[in-house]
This record gives structure tokens, sequence and C-alpha cells, in this order.
């Protein structure tokens, strides 16, 4: 199947009176998956039902392929859905859920089985050809739903919350089931997901979304280094945000207290400062602003510190082993600083 | 029920220690059984003694069956071309009601199950009112509209009387079928290139069928089963098997009104078995344990 990209050109939708989409751009390149990725009601389920043709945009244009489909129905579009409950049909066994689409588009009884067979190959699961969905666990039926819609060969296809039904292990052994078979036949894909695991773990790009707003749209490694904004910073990855201003070789908080910071050279004036736990550099007695150790919480092969410099907490990750002092002194690697919620300045300055 | 049991001990085993505890589950099994008998004679009994009575040619207080049998009572109504004709109406009038309540309530319950507009609850709610009041009183005044209508003592006239009672069915639980369809099965399958019509037969008809069959059975039975405004509406062209029945309980000899009932009985039996074979067991029950 050829690739086709995906435009979403100032999307908006108003839904009970509420603006759930509010004029959204998104480009997806042909064969990338992009994660939606925001908290609930951030209107990226909305955005994956509009590209499927399940709601009508109130205004903008959706092009698949170069090709506006905003008018068309669902099943005049070249997407296919994979819904959060799978929504397999109950009265058909698995072999005809899957065949469903095919026997409409009436192909040859003969290329209809070859074709399915194929399919639940590819997902691995070609015993339970007959067996009926209330009869497979919820991960076979995951795997069903995801044949069904690629075995149409779409130009575009949808995932809503595909593992939010599943429990923690299997979730991450069919997200990478996903991802492999997304990249072997190569098809452009939009997976919709609150979990940032989820996402960093899958995407090439995630479009993290905000009150019907795409905040960043970005690679994991990018996305997670250089947060755009607040909200951004907030919602992927853990994150330290303090009030303040700069000073000559650090930053001085609401408090007073002064935390030295190598190689920031933002000029003064109040900012937002962000900084990741593990950009956060605890010693013994080296360089550094004084800091009281409150708790250690075990993470496995790491630990996460909560200190107490001032009157501000601090969180900072850690090696398992290391053994400090209640009395510590803290500076920061790597400082993100924002103003009026958008990023302004990060050190070490970019991401190479 | 604890005194009873050990007095039933006592009195029965007052030397055998070591099985009194063997003896109470049995006296306890006694009496179950005992409360099950009387509550299948509570429930069947009537219909026994109405069974046996269809086949009784003499029968005198205080023998317990009857002191001669025959099948006269059968031949009687089977010859009877009255009889008969009431039998043929009713198997004309029921499927007729049956099949318009489906036509007119099925696409309506579509509507109630799927769709939002405004009077939605007020209306399905007032559906319940036809089933709230008197029939008897409703029946009176419509008598006097249908008067003007030219309706009464008319096919049509019979037909409407007997499509009030099978609205409640019709539409509350096919209604409740449609409801219980995830609206993801139907746009799964607009996603896969079905159009909505073919969504509708493909889909939510067949996962909401076991409902409908129960509403078109117990509507055909309502319908079945309607006597006062069939009574009213249709006397005298129109004389179904129920309303024949006023008839024969002050006309004839008791055994007669016993054949008719167990005639009447019959269409209830057999649907009623057949919703339980094809609806209670199965897989179409089992695939409405979707999550």
């Amino acid at each position: 199947m050829t690739a086709a990209g995906l435009n979403i050109e100032s999307v908006s939708k108003d839904l009970g009176g509420r603006t759930i989409v509010d004029s959204l751009e998104l480009e997806v390149e042909a064969g990338e998956l992009t994660c939606l990725l925001g908290p609930s009601g951030c209107g990226k389920t909305t955005t994956l039902r509009m590209i499927g043709g399940f709601l009508h945009p109130d205004a903008g244009r959706v092009l698949i392929d170069g090709q506006d489909v905003t008018g068309l129905a669902p099943e005049r579009r070249p997407t296919a859905m994979v819904f959060q409950s799978y929504a397999l049909w109950p009265h058909m066994t698995v072999f005809k859920n899957v065949a469903f689409g095919l026997r409409l588009r009436k192909l040859p009884r003969s290329e209809v089985t070859e074709r399915v067979e194929r399919i639940l190959e590819l997902v691995g699961l070609t015993h339970h050809l007959h067996s009926y969905p209330a009869r497979i666990s919820g991960g076979e039926q995951q795997r069903v739903a995801l044949a069904r819609a690629l075995v149409l060969e779409p130009k575009v296809l949808l995932l809503d919350e595909p593992l939010s039904n599943l429990d923690a292990k299997l979730r991450v052994r069919v997200r990478e089931d996903i991802r492999e078979i997304q990249q072997r036949i190569g098809i452009t894909t939009v997976f919709v997901t609150h979990d940032q695991d989820e996402a960093l773990s899958i995407s090439d790009r995630i479009a993290v979304m905000s009150g019907g707003r795409v905040e960043q749209y970005a690679a994991a490694r990018e996305l997670y280094r250089e947060p755009a904004t607040t909200f951004v910073a907030g919602f992927v990855g853990a994150m330290n945000v303090y009030t303040g201003t700069t000073t000559g070789e650090g930053i001085e908080l609401a408090d007073g207290t002064r935390i030295p910071c190598a190689e920031l050279t933002a000029t003064g004036g109040e900012f937002t400062f962000g900084v990741r736990p593990e950009d956060v550099q605890v010693t013994a007695d080296g360089r550094g602003a004084d800091a009281t150790v409150v708790r250690e919480v075990p993470r496995g092969h790491y630990k996460e510190l909560v200190l107490a410099a001032g009157e501000n907490e601090l969180r900072a990750f850690v090696g398992s082993d290391m053994r400090l002092p209640e009395r510590v002194r803290v500076s920061f690697g790597r400082v993100l600083c924002y103003r009026e919620g958008v990023l302004q300045h990060a050190t070490p300055a970019a991401v190479e | 029920m604890s005194a009873v049991e050990q007095g039933a001990l006592h009195a029965a085993a007052p030397a055998a220690r070591p099985k009194t505890a063997r003896r109470v589950p049995l006296v306890a099994r006694a009496l179950e059984t005992l409360l099950v008998i009387c509550l299948f004679l509570f429930m069947l009994g009537p219909l026994i003694w109405l069974a046996v009575r269809a086949f009784a040619a003499v029968w005198f207080f205080p023998r317990m069956l009857p002191n001669s049998w025959s099948l006269e009572w059968w031949r009687t109504v089977f010859d009877s071309p009255q009889f008969m004709h009431s039998v043929r109406l009713s198997f004309e009038f029921a499927p007729t009601v049956t099949i318009i309540s489906a036509a007119i309530c099925i696409p309506a319950a579509y509507a109630f199950s799927r769709y939002r507009f405004p009077g939605r609850r007020t209306l399905l709610i007032s559906l319940f009112a036809t089933n709230a009041f008197p029939k008897f009183g409703l029946y009176v005044s419509m008598a006097g509209f249908f008067y003007s209508l030219n309706l009464m003592g008319k096919f049509l006239g019979v037909v409407i009387v007997q499509l009030i009672g099978t609205i409640v069915f019709m539409t509350w639980i096919p209604t409740a079928a449609f409801s219980a369809v995830p609206r993801s099965l139907e746009d799964a399958a607009r996603d896969v290139g079905a159009g909505p019509l073919r969504v509708f037969f493909r889909v939510t008809f067949p996962l909401a069928a076991p409902g409908i069959l129960v509403a078109i059975i117990l509507s055909f039975l309502a319908a079945f089963d309607e006597a006062q405004g069939t009574f009213l509406v249709g006397v005298p062209n129109y004389i179904t098997m129920p309303t024949q029945m006023y008839t024969l309980v002050i006309d004839y000899p008791q055994q007669v009104a016993a054949v008719f009932s167990i005639l009447l009985a019959i269409p209830s039996v057999v649907l009623m078995g057949f919703a339980r074979k094809h609806v209670m067991g199965g897989r179409l029950a089992e695939g409405f344990q979707i999550r």
C-alpha cells in the first residue's frame, strides 16, 4: 500500500455549546505515526473522529493524500479506525468481523479468504478464526480490531486509545506490536492516548493537545528536552516549576533562594523556570544552594529525592546507591525559562 | 420452622441420637418438597382442573375424577361453524395487529433510542398512559368517537382497538433493545464501508433482534387475548375467541368453555416456549455480554 499524508487545516468543532477543537492545525507525513496526547477533554478523540468522518468539522478542512475529504461520510473515506472498546460485532465470528468490509466490496470469496487469513497472520491470530469475540481475550479482541482496520488497506489508520482496556503488562507488549506492524506496512497512523509513556515510546512525532489546540508538535526527544509551553512541561515527564528572576550565575527564586546554574545567559526579568528532576545536581559539599533532604523515594534503578531549599520544594533523581547527608548542596544543570507560558530560553541552548 | 422441625424430630426418633444429624436435612427437605407441591398446585391446579374438565362427560361432587370421560365437547367446538369462525378471526386479527404495530412502533423505537428530539421523554412516558387508566373507560369514550367515524363493527375498528394494547410493548422493549447496541458497533460498520441502511440491517437489527422478538410475541398475545375493546367495537360482526368466551360462559355447559380456554392458551404456550428456546439461551444471549 502506498503511504499518504494527512493534513488538518484550521479545523474547529463545537459540541454542546463548548468549543472542543479550536482552529487545529496538524500535518502527518506519509508513513508517520503521530500521537495525539493530552488530558481528557482536550479534544484529541474529537479530532480523531473528525479525521474518520464520524463528526463533521464546523470549520476547516481535512485532507488525505492532498484530497479534501471533509464532506465525506466514514464509509467513503480511506481511513480505518480501531475503537477504544474494539467495537467487534458480537454476532459475527472473528473471520466474519474481518471479512465484513471486504464482502461489502463484492470481492470474490477466494480473495476475501486469502486476505483475511493473511492479515490475521500478520497480527498473530490464525487460531480462533471461527470464535466469537466474547470467547477470546481482551488482547486478542484488540488484534482482531486492528486486523479488521488493516485488511481494507486504508491510507490512514486511526487508533482511539486502543490499549486502555488492557492490563499494564499486556499494554506494553501490544503497543510494541502495533508499532512493529505499523513500521512493517508503513501506514500513516494517528494514535490517540492520554498516556505519555505510550506516546513517547511509539511515535515518530507527538502532538500535545490542550483546550482544543496543539501546544507542541515534535519528536519525543525534543518534546521532553524543550517543552514549548509550561503546559507541555508539566504534562510530559516530571518537572520542578518555580517563578523567579535570573542572576549572573543562576536563578533567584521568589523567597530569595539563589540556585546556581551554569551557562544561564538569559537577561533579567520575571520568568517561570522549569527544571527536570534529573537536571537537579545534588552534592554533599559542592557548589550550590543549601538544601535539606525531606524524603527519599526508591524507584528501582534510581531514587527520587524530595528536597527543601528555603521555602521551595525540589525533586531530584539520583542513583539508587548514592548516599547523602541530611544537609546537601543543590545546583541546576539545565533550566528552561518561560515567560507568559511560552519557552524563551533553555540551557544548554539547543538540542543538537 | 425450626420449632416444627424439632417437634417432628422428637416424634420420629426419640431414641436414635446418632441419626438426628442426618434427619434434620431430611425433614427440611420434606417441608421443602411439600411447599413446592403446594405452589405447583396453586399455579397449575386450575389448569389441570380445566384440562380434566374439557374431557369430562359427567362429573359429580365429591369425586376427584369425572364419572365418565368424553370427547363430545371437543366435537361440539370443532363442529360448530360459529366457534371455528371465531378461531379463524382471532388468527386473522392478531397477526394483522402485530404486523401493523411493528411497522409503526419499531421505527419509532429506533428514533427514541438514537435521536434526541424535543418531547422525547414525555412522548415515551405518555405511551404508558394507555395502560395507566381503566381500559374499559377508554374504550367507551373511544366507542363514541368510532361511531362518528363509522368504525364500529368494522375490521379496521377492531384492529385499532387491539393496537392500543400492543403499543407499549412494541415501543418500549425495542427501544431498550436498540439502546443496548453500542454506537461504536455502528460506527465500526460505517468505517469499513457500510452505508446507514446496511449498518441497520447487518449490525443494529440483528443485535436488537432478541428484544424485538420478545416484543412481537408479547404484542401478538396482547392482541390475541384482547376481549373488552374487541367486544365493544366488534360485536356483532367480529366475534374473536376471547369475546366468544363471554357467550360460552353464559350459554353453554362448562366443558365447552374449558375446551375453548385450552384452545385459547395454545398460542401463548407455543410462543413462550419459542421465546425461551431462541431468546434466553444460545448465542444471541451470549453475544450481549460484550464489554
